[in-house]
């Protein structure tokens, strides 16, 4: 049983704004899962799934009863922080091969940027963690940390991450940051959590996007460049009782489990979209989805090695969560410009050619510690 | 036994004791770092809770560390951000995973010292700062 080839990705949209004090977060859902349907050829009766990631109460139901939906008979609203719509991608793959939904829309939406985020009542374990003064980057700096002592990764090579980012944003009209930075710049913002400066982090947008994920049948039907699914795993990873080890995520179970599903290996890989809420992310995944040893992602992310032009595998072309879209949560921006690629629909700078085989990684929570990965594949349609 | 002192500056937010690990806490007060032992498989438990993730055990005992560890990593939060708005006063501190020497790598604070200093690695040693409120947080210094 494998969801290889049962499910496609026929519409995707991405809000265009990235600051949005003017709307709730209701709306830019139904702006996205509006634009999503509208590129599919599809409408809001058609929808049969619903897979939820926001900051509604209640967010499925709520978001089902906003856009009116009533057909809905698969409901999904996992939360794994900024990994949700990649792990959800997955399940809605595995609902339609199992009959239980034929017309899935997957959206995202949030506005942390305008309006703070509410969180609930801290679980447990914080008595043990946040007392201590945690917060988002210095979570991931202790990733950082630990991955520098242990294989000798430089603030430099860590920096390069963000100038691919920032050549890729340049060519995105839409990007919240579009100036080009180099190494200089990065390793000369501001020191927030050491090792990482300000240019290591991930903007903060308000902002959404939808997918649609559809049976073969309805894939067929729609006349249009779809992406076959060809695999997805998923993996949650945190402080092991007490052994907790920073060096590596999620993504060593995610990443291998979804390539055997796929049928592909890392070598195969045209295009990636890597999680990039702080550029020791992508430095640590890569190395665990088997890109690179483990070890060695600085050398491999180093001298414009994750560049569309000239890069060794071209990473995040839309200017990923570091300059261009990171609404508190980014899984559905890595799984856009995936479907972009792969349709052939990026900036005609960035585009791969003959892009046959895409992979999105996306990570929450925090590295290494309590995280969730998910790891999805996609394909041509004749993959 | 390590000291219980008053915090010196340091953000001591008061923490929210769940009712299956008042033991833990109440030994803070006291100067005693106590970590839940499987009484099944006889694995130590980190964070605290009377169940054992190793075997699924409910039956604990609760031993005393050491107080002596190393730094398996540390940061300097530059931003004074933390996400407790204890921690909102912009001054640097370091937060860090110490290896105890029993072998679990807990969540804490480096303390009295030069927060550049700070290295992994370097061994530590615990001390508590007393929240006033019958609990106090385990931190460690320099050895
Ligand atoms: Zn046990």
């Amino acid at each position: 049983m494998s969801i290889r080839g049962k499910a496609y990705i026929v519409g995707s949209y991405e809000h265009p704004d990235r600051v949005i004090p003017d709307k709730s977060v209701s709306q830019i859902h139904a702006e996205v899962c509006r634009g999503a349907l509208i590129d599919a050829g599809l409408s809001f009766s058609d929808v049969d799934g619903l897979f939820y990631t926001g900051q509604l109460n209640m967010g499925g139901t709520a978001l089902s009863d906003y856009l009116g939906l009533t057909n809905v008979q698969y409901l999904d609203t996992t939360m794994t922080g900024g990994s949700s719509p990649v792990f959800q991608i997955g399940h809605a793959a595995a609902a339609i091969a199992m009959g239980k939904c034929k017309i899935a829309l997957v959206s995202l939406a949030a506005r942390p940027k305008s309006e703070r985020p509410v969180r609930g009542a801290p679980n447990p374990e914080a008595s043990f963690e946040q007392v201590f003064g945690t917060n988002t980057i210095s979570m991931y700096a202790l990733a950082a940390q630990r991955h520098m002592y242990e294989f000798g990764t430089t603030s430099e090579q860590l920096a390069w991450v963000k100038v691919a980012a920032s050549q890729h944003a340049q060519y995105n009209p839409h990007a919240l940051l579009q100036k080009v930075v180099t190494v200089e710049d990065v390793l000369n913002s501001r020191l927030l959590a050491d090792p990482l400066h300000l240019l290591d982090t991930c903007v903060v947008t308000d902002s959404g996007g939808a997918v649609v994920v559809a049976s073969p049948e309805i894939a067929r039907d729609l006349k249009r460049t779809n992406c076959k699914i060809l695999g997805q795993s998923e993996a949650p990873k945190h402080q092991n009782n007490g052994k907790i080890d920073l060096t590596y995520t999620g993504a060593r179970w995610s990443g291998p489990r979804a390539f055997a599903e796929a049928g592909v290996t890392p070598r195969d890989v045209d295009y990636a979209s890597i999680y990039d809420s702080f550029t020791i992310t992508v430095v640590e995944t890569l190395e665990d989805l088997g890109f690179c040893e483990k070890g060695r992602g600085g050398p491999f992310v180093a001298d414009g090695g994750l560049l569309a032009k000239g890069g060794r595998l071209p990473v995040n072309t839309d200017g990923g969560g570091l300059c261009n879209n990171h609404p508190g949560m980014g899984g559905m921006m890595k799984v856009l410009e995936a479907v972009r690629q792969m349709e052939g629909r990026a900036h005609p700078e960035l585009q791969v050619q003959d892009c046959q085989i895409a992979l999105v990684h996306g990570t929450g929570g925090s590295l290494g510690t309590r995280m969730g990965s998910s790891t999805l594949i996609l394909g041509q349609e004749d993959a | 036994m390590a000291d219980v002192v008053s915090p010196n500056g340091h953000p001591t937010p008061v923490p929210t004791v769940q009712p299956e690990v008042k033991p833990f806490w109440d030994g803070t007060a006291e100067g005693k770092l106590l970590l839940p032992k499987c009484t099944g498989c006889e694995s130590l438990i980190w964070f605290p809770r009377p169940f054992c993730p190793a075997c699924g055990s409910l039956d604990v005992e609760w031993i005393e560390a050491s107080g002596q560890g190393t730094i398996y990593s540390y940061t300097v939060n530059r931003r004074g951000a933390g996400d407790l708005p204890e921690y909102k006063d912009p001054v640097p501190y370091v937060l860090a995973y110490v290896e105890l020497a029993e072998g679990p790598r807990i969540m804490t604070n480096i303390v009295d010292c030069d927060v550049e200093s700070v290295r992994i690695g370097q061994a530590v040693s615990l001390v508590f700062h007393d929240t006033g409120q019958g609990t106090a947080l385990p931190r460690f210094r320099p050895a």
